[in-house]
């Protein structure tokens, strides 16, 4: 084994280069008055380093296809990387306030989980894939049970664990039937003997849908979602927000990869499977959400919502299918860290999530309002924001496919929209319309807060109308 | 570049100036210079077209460019007018205009409801600009968010109901609207956006185009108060500021004609005349319903409302009858409704924000107190059961003439329905006019009212010309309209 193959692995190998210079500089900063800032700094411009560094990066592949990059992977990495940075600009208020002594460890475990998204979608083996998803889950867990002292945020992590453990088991398990069904873990070797055999051998069906659920629990889909909303309301909202953009792109993005790759012979088996969970995922969470009165709670079932219409993007298995997953999960990026840094900014300064205490807030913090609406606005499809472009090009990619049923999935999550842009409706309408006789009082916003909300806000408004965006990940996205 | 961007980049522009402005002055300075421009724009657009034609030119579109936008999707930003968008073009700019007049005293946060006003006028300018089913879509789309927070915070009455029926109904329209946009691109080849272009083709099987136009036409139809759902249109309108039921009376619901002409028909002809008669029995119900909903009500705007119902309806029905003198006469319809009733509704804003009231029963001998409104509100009156000098004689009297050149039994019957709604709108409209404006005044506190101030004069005479203007010479714009009608309804006959 030649250790240079190390070198193929480089975008990984700057991470953990990076893990260990945040580490020790918090170890040696330990007394230091101004350790979140710097800390946070340091992670901060590494961060920008990274993104800028991947988007130069071409593929890659190292030990023997077990770690293969593809260019929509590397393209994948610059998506995730710029929705971590966002994450960790706007914790900085939180961890200032709330968590100054365990400010090293955030951004240790922000990256270490990044580094598994990272091996998660550059693999080209079920086993690096799980080890990529083990990397990326257990820091997650520590990170929803940041706020330990808070009874929920332990709760939360409990969940979380639970959730995430049987889910790694469901979802071994189902490897190992593939395994025993084609005798191989690499994704390529496995397509080619589906192949050839004969194709609807139970074990490998078995194979798939374990796989499959497992994933499906990571991605919070219907019916493997009832730990999203416990989590995510008991989570620091900064985490929350994290785990409901980055972690959730990763996982769609490895299920377009691997359903289109490993599983591409059986097409016909998980794309209907796909249509069930897609139509229950997108209905049942928009059901929920209207009657949720806590906002994280409600971000919680919006997300699940917004998984299913990611998943609309695989339907086809195509490189639009990936263009247009890609440039969603970019766009759900910023619209989702907008409305989450609002939520974390006035959690930090009122100490409330309830949404009835938003009402009235366009009195008093009409700035903070406006972009609020924004960002509800592009979550929920609304032109000329960026929403209503990648849910517009997911439809596009599910139609694509042609079939009765593809365009009957796609009906019924343009349906689905109408309800969301209802519950959005009444966010927005507990912001300027409601009257209100003790607002939210007025408050000054961190500069923190202020930088991820500009990002946010000039990715909303640019992404869509920007074509170049979209352009510029379609001629990236061969995988 | 074409110069139709124009009407995209001077709303944009008023975006910029209304969000840098700092007081009520500059807010107002801004928006009555924007809106001048559009006009004066759009007034010399007509007349460049009309100078085109004269001078021979026959092509389809005339200023058509094309950029891509997003290439892999064969997604374009496309522009181009012919005769209808024209005169649709014309007809939001003098709205906008008299418009920006008509809200001239409103309060509070004057600055955020031009801002939202705006918006909503760039998707109205926009969608009636582009060629691109997805550019026309998008613009489409953008007009229709601002009006929920325009009704549910600067509205009146039963605001936040009558803004979250009318979004979602109109989101839901438009999710509709989608599926059938994906249907005609992937089934027409899926090599282009250009609603020209596919036209041309003519390629999509008719079994597809059958599955399709339902959805097309009924998304666009909700926008046009299609029966059974128009239901967001009275509580919407009732509800609304005075400038944005202009707007919207005036301008909005005319994308929803606008777009079934344009996009349902034109691009799926075989279904058209295939599935045609189911429309236009709903369409023939929306005219008679709507005038008899409008005798009962009490509301002011509520009749107003019912009698837009009647009046789309109208619009709709006489495209679905699709002869070229009737689809002339839908245009022209359009054109005459969207003047009529935004008079109509700036008229009841100003009555209400003396009286407080619009209820009919409480409103009486107006015509002493405010002479002014009163006279605009007979002229009104008048244009709207359509008496011959005004826009609305010719529009319907072209409309039914053009019906009943269909020579089938069908047809017919369901023109001399929906004739019966002239009888019917005179009723409401007299009933009203003899209520509120004569008579003895019985509340004395009336007596103390004033007449229109200056920017009111200004919205009141505007629309007063445009509406006797079309109907003292109506041959310029007829000519016009039907001259964009003939090559569509070449591609559905």
């Amino acid at each position: 084994m030649g250790y240079s193959q190390f070198l193929n692995m480089m975008p990984e190998a700057i991470l953990v280069l990076m893990l260990l210079i945040v580490f020790f500089t918090d170890f040696c900063l330990h007394h230091s008055e101004r350790k979140v800032e710097i800390v946070g700094r340091m992670t901060m411009t590494l961060l920008i380093y990274q993104t800028v560094m991947l988007t130069t990066t071409g593929p890659a592949e190292a030990f023997g296809g077990m770690y293969v990059a593809s260019q929509a992977a590397q393209v994948m990495k610059v998506i995730l990387t710029f929705g971590t940075f966002i994450v960790v600009v706007m914790a900085q208020p939180w961890l200032e306030n709330e968590a100054r002594k365990y400010a090293g460890e955030f951004h240790l475990l922000v990256l270490s989980t990044l580094l598994g998204m990272y091996i998660m979608m550059s693999s080209g083996s079920f086993l690096l894939f799980f080890l990529g998803l083990e990397t990326a889950s257990v820091p997650m867990a520590c990170l929803v049970a940041f706020d330990k002292w808070k009874k929920k945020s332990a709760e939360a992590a409990a969940k979380y664990v639970l959730v995430a453990t049987f889910s790694s088991g469901v979802m071994l398990y189902g490897i190992s039937f593939i395994y025993a069904a084609t005798g191989t873990l690499y994704f390529d070797d496995i397509a080619a003997v589906l192949n050839h055999s004969y194709l609807a051998s139970p074990l490998s069906i078995m194979g798939l849908v374990f796989f499959f659920s497992g994933l499906a629990f990571k991605l919070s889909l219907v019916p493997f979602h009832f730990w999203t909303a416990d989590t995510y309301e008991g989570a620091p909202t900064p985490v929350t927000g994290y785990l409901s953009v980055c972690s959730k792109g990763a996982a769609a993005f490895a299920a377009l990869v691997i359903l289109a790759k490993a599983f591409g012979p059986m097409i016909d088996y998980w794309e209907y499977m796909l249509y069930v969970v897609i139509v229950l995922s997108i209905t049942i969470a928009n059901l929920f959400a209207i009657r949720q009165s806590e906002l994280k709670r409600f971000m919680a079932f919006s997300s699940i919502s917004q998984a299913g219409y990611i998943m609309l993007a695989v339907i086809g298995g195509s490189q639009m299918g990936m263009t247009s997953l890609m440039y969603y999960v970019l766009v759900y990026i910023v619209a989702n860290m907008a409305v989450f840094t609002v939520i974390s900014a006035v959690e930090q300064k009122c100490g409330t999530t309830d949404m009835s205490s938003y009402d009235g807030l366009y009195q008093t913090n009409p700035k903070l309002t406006f972009l609020m609406t924004l960002a509800l606005f592009s979550l929920a499809g609304i032109p000329p924001f960026a929403g209503m472009f990648s849910k517009f090009f997911v439809f596009m990619a599910a139609a694509e496919e042609g079939s009765f049923w593809a365009y009957f999935v796609v009906f019924i999550a343009l349906v689905n929209t109408v309800v969301s842009l209802y519950y959005y409706l009444l966010i927005v309408k507990a912001m300027y319309i409601k009257p209100s006789d003790n607002p939210l009082p007025t408050f000054r916003t961190e500069s923190a807060t202020r930088i991820a909300l500009v990002i946010c806000t000039a990715g909303i408004a640019l992404f869509g109308i920007c074509s170049c965006v979209y352009d510029w990940l379609f001629v990236t996205s061969a995988f | 570049m074409s110069i139709l961007t124009l009407f995209v980049v001077i709303p944009a522009l008023m975006l910029l100036g209304l969000w840098l402005a700092q007081s009520l002055n500059q807010v107002r300075g801004v928006m009555v210079a924007g809106a001048s421009c559009l006009l004066a724009l759009s007034v010399w657009l007509t007349i460049y077209f009309v100078q085109q034609r004269a001078a021979g030119n026959t092509d389809v579109m005339l200023l058509t460019a094309s950029a891509p936008w997003f290439k892999p999707l064969n997604i374009a930003y496309s522009v181009g007018v012919d005769g209808i968008s024209v005169v649709m073009l014309l007809l939001s700019s003098i709205i906008v205009f008299t418009g920006t007049f008509a809200s001239w005293q409103l309060k509070p946060m004057t600055k955020e409801y031009f801002l939202w006003f705006t918006l909503l006028s760039t998707g109205v300018y926009g969608f009636f600009i582009c060629t691109d089913m997805f550019t026309m879509f998008m613009f489409y789309e953008v007009a229709l968010i601002p009006m929920y927070l325009l009704i549910g915070v600067w509205g009146s009455g039963n605001k936040e109901y009558a803004a979250m029926k009318l979004t979602l109904m109109l989101m839901g329209g438009s999710a509709l609207l989608i599926i059938g946009l994906l249907g005609i691109y992937y089934f027409s080849g899926a090599t282009t956006m250009n609603v020209n272009e596919i036209a041309a083709m003519h390629n999509i099987p008719v079994d597809i185009q059958k599955m399709f136009f339902p959805f097309i036409f009924i998304g666009f139809g909700v926008l046009g108060a299609l029966f059974p759902f128009h239901t967001w249109s009275p509580d919407g309108h009732a509800s609304a500021p005075t400038a944005v039921s202009m707007l919207h009376a005036g301008v909005l619901m005319k994308l929803g004609g606008y777009g079934c002409f344009r996009v349902a028909m034109y691009l799926l002809p075989d279904a058209a005349n295939e599935l045609a008669w189911i429309f236009l029995i709903l369409t023939t119900i929306s005219v008679v319903y709507g005038a008899f909903s409008a005798c009962v009500q009490t509301d002011l705007k509520y009749i107003n409302a019912y009698s837009s119902v009647s009046h789309c309806g109208l619009v709709l029905f006489a495209l679905l009858m699709m002869t070229k003198t009737s689809c002339t006469g839908a245009i022209l319809q359009m054109l005459s409704h969207g003047l009529m009733t935004a008079l109509f509704f700036a008229l009841i804003g100003m009555i209400y924000g003396r009286t407080h009231t619009r209820d009919i029963r409480y409103l009486d001998g107006l015509m002493k107190i405010m002479p002014f409104l009163a006279v605009g509100y007979v002229v009104a009156g008048l244009a709207n059961l359509g008496l011959p000098g005004f826009s609305g004689f010719i529009a319907e009297m072209t409309i039914f003439v053009g019906s009943f050149e269909n020579p089938d039994m069908f047809h017919r019957v369901a023109t001399i329905i929906a004739c019966t709604s002239i009888v019917v709108t005179a009723v409401y409209i007299l009933r009203v006019v003899g209520k509120i404006l004569y008579g003895e005044v019985k509340n004395k506190h009336y007596l103390e009212l004033t007449d229109a101030t200056w920017d009111e004069r200004v919205a009141v005479i505007c629309l007063i010309a445009c509406v006797a203007g079309l109907g003292l010479f109506p041959l310029w714009a007829s000519n016009v309209i039907s001259d964009a009608v003939g090559p569509i309804l070449a591609n559905i006959i």
